[in-house]
């Protein structure tokens, strides 16, 4: 079966200073691989990369069939990515912008409607400005306007960030349920118990290189929250 | 993609409706350059008169150059640049639908202006016709090339003073070619300024396919 990533000797660059220096991975369709390392290693990088958000520089890269250097724009449009910010519009309201991001990636308002109310928010928040949202709430909004476009790889940089344990949970579940309709996800994050618990693989990243990469027990990875 | 123009658009002039800043800043904004402009040239009417054309049009300049910088200032704000480029809208549509909302702005702004010009110039405003598709055609225009420059300067730290360095010298023609079709309409000799109007149009014509071409390499490196 082909990989859903498969990089070889994969460079990207931070203005010159190159973030990732020859990375080597495959991802299987359906697999939930954590990627791991401390501060500057290159996790956010390596899912820029494959989110087609970040030019290739050097090594070949492959995302969901599509070359990363020629067909970028074809990756975007299939995958869902949840960075440090959120990409939404503070002046709009929780609604609005739900709205907003999925008629822009071809779903529909159901699908909005859908993710807004698995994460709580077609309550009183619906129609509160992102502006007065605390951190885990926005974080909350852009977590539904990424599972309202259903996409066929999550690319996720600590989406347990400013999340209260039950939204954590949620996302937890949500990712197993995911991965179990096929999609396949990879998720850079501190929260290594709960990733554990969820990952085939760990992938530990020192430096912008592949310093290991190993099979997370299976008793282990199939603990549902 | 006439869908994602209308949904960019939609957007856009949703955020101002809500935000209100071209309401309370730019629209004020754009009233007190006019009102200084007259303090300025007060002393001799005939001069500020005679001015009112060239005043006018670079007061639209000055309240363009905001409305346009207002409009990359919403995307860069928390990442919404790289949710754009996620999402499957075409960045020609983008463009479009950015550069429909930017001079929707601009032409309630001039309506503004003109009202303006009237009271404190006590300028005589005729030919309608010519000042109609003046105004529309240089605003197409500003917007236009204020979209295109605007995503050039949204990825560098130092856009908000960049844009107006790259974007006033490209918007010259659009300045005199507005002011001489204002000048012709205002002093009853309409026909003089019809072709004024035809290098407007061109302008905004060349910018809009310029735009829809560009603006995603453009993006691309914001």
């Amino acid at each position: 079966m082909q990989p859903v990533i498969e990089l070889r000797g994969a460079v990207a660059l931070l203005g010159r200073f190159p973030a990732l220096a020859g990375v080597d991975l495959a991802v299987a369709p359906g697999e939930i691989v954590l990627v791991q390392g401390p501060n500057g290693a290159g996790k956010s990088t390596l899912l820029r990369l494959c989110a087609g958000l970040l030019p290739l520089r050097g090594g070949e890269g492959r995302v969901l069939g599509a070359d990363l250097r020629r067909a970028a724009r074809d990756v975007r449009r299939r995958v869902g990515y949840l960075g440090h910010r959120t990409g939404l519009y503070e002046e709009l309201s929780v609604h609005d912008n739900l709205q907003f991001w999925a008629r822009a990636s071809g779903a529909d308002d159901a699908d909005a409607q859908r993710a807004m109310a698995a994460f709580g928010l077609d309550g009183r928040l619906r129609d509160v400005e992102v502006a007065r949202l605390s951190a885990g709430q926005r974080r909350r909004v852009a977590l539904a306007a990424l599972v309202a476009r259903r996409p066929e790889l999550w690319l996720l940089d600590e989406p347990h960030a400013a999340l209260d344990h039950d939204t954590r949970d949620l996302v937890d579940r949500l990712v197993l349920e995911a991965a179990a309709a096929g999609a396949t996800v990879l998720l850079a994050t501190h929260e290594h118990e709960r990733a554990d618990a969820m990952a085939q693989r760990t992938v530990t990243l020192v430096g912008g290189v592949v310093t290991s990469d190993t099979a997370v027990p299976a008793t282990e990875a199939s603990r549902v929250p | 993609m006439f869908r994602d123009v209308a949904l960019v658009a939609g957007k856009d002039l949703r955020i101002e409706w809500r935000s209100r800043v071209g309401i309370n800043q730019i629209g004020p904004f754009a009233v007190l350059v006019l009102v200084l402009f007259a303090f300025a040239l007060d002393p001799d009417r005939g001069v500020l008169a005679k001015a009112t054309p060239g005043l006018y049009w670079i007061a639209v300049l000055l309240c363009g150059l905001l409305a346009i910088q207002r409009a990359f200032a919403v995307e860069v704000a928390d990442g919404a640049t790289d949710a754009l480029r996620l999402s499957g809208i075409e960045p020609a549509a983008l463009f479009l639908g950015k550069t429909l909302a930017v001079a929707a702005q601009l032409l309630v702004l001039a309506a503004l202006l003109l009202v303006g010009v009237a009271v404190l110039y006590s300028a005589t405003l005729g030919g309608w016709p010519l000042l109609m598709a003046t105004v529309v055609s240089a605003s197409v225009g500003i917007a236009g090339a204020g979209t295109l420059y605007g995503v050039l300067a949204a990825g560098l730290r130092v856009r908000e003073t960049l844009l107006p360095l790259l974007l006033l010298p490209v918007l010259a023609p659009v300045l005199i070619g507005a002011t001489r079709a204002f000048e012709a309409a205002l002093a009853g000799t309409p026909a003089d300024g019809w072709p004024w109007f035809g290098w407007l149009a061109v302008f905004a014509v060349i910018y809009l396919v310029a735009g829809a071409a560009l603006f995603g390499p453009l993006l691309e490196e914001a």
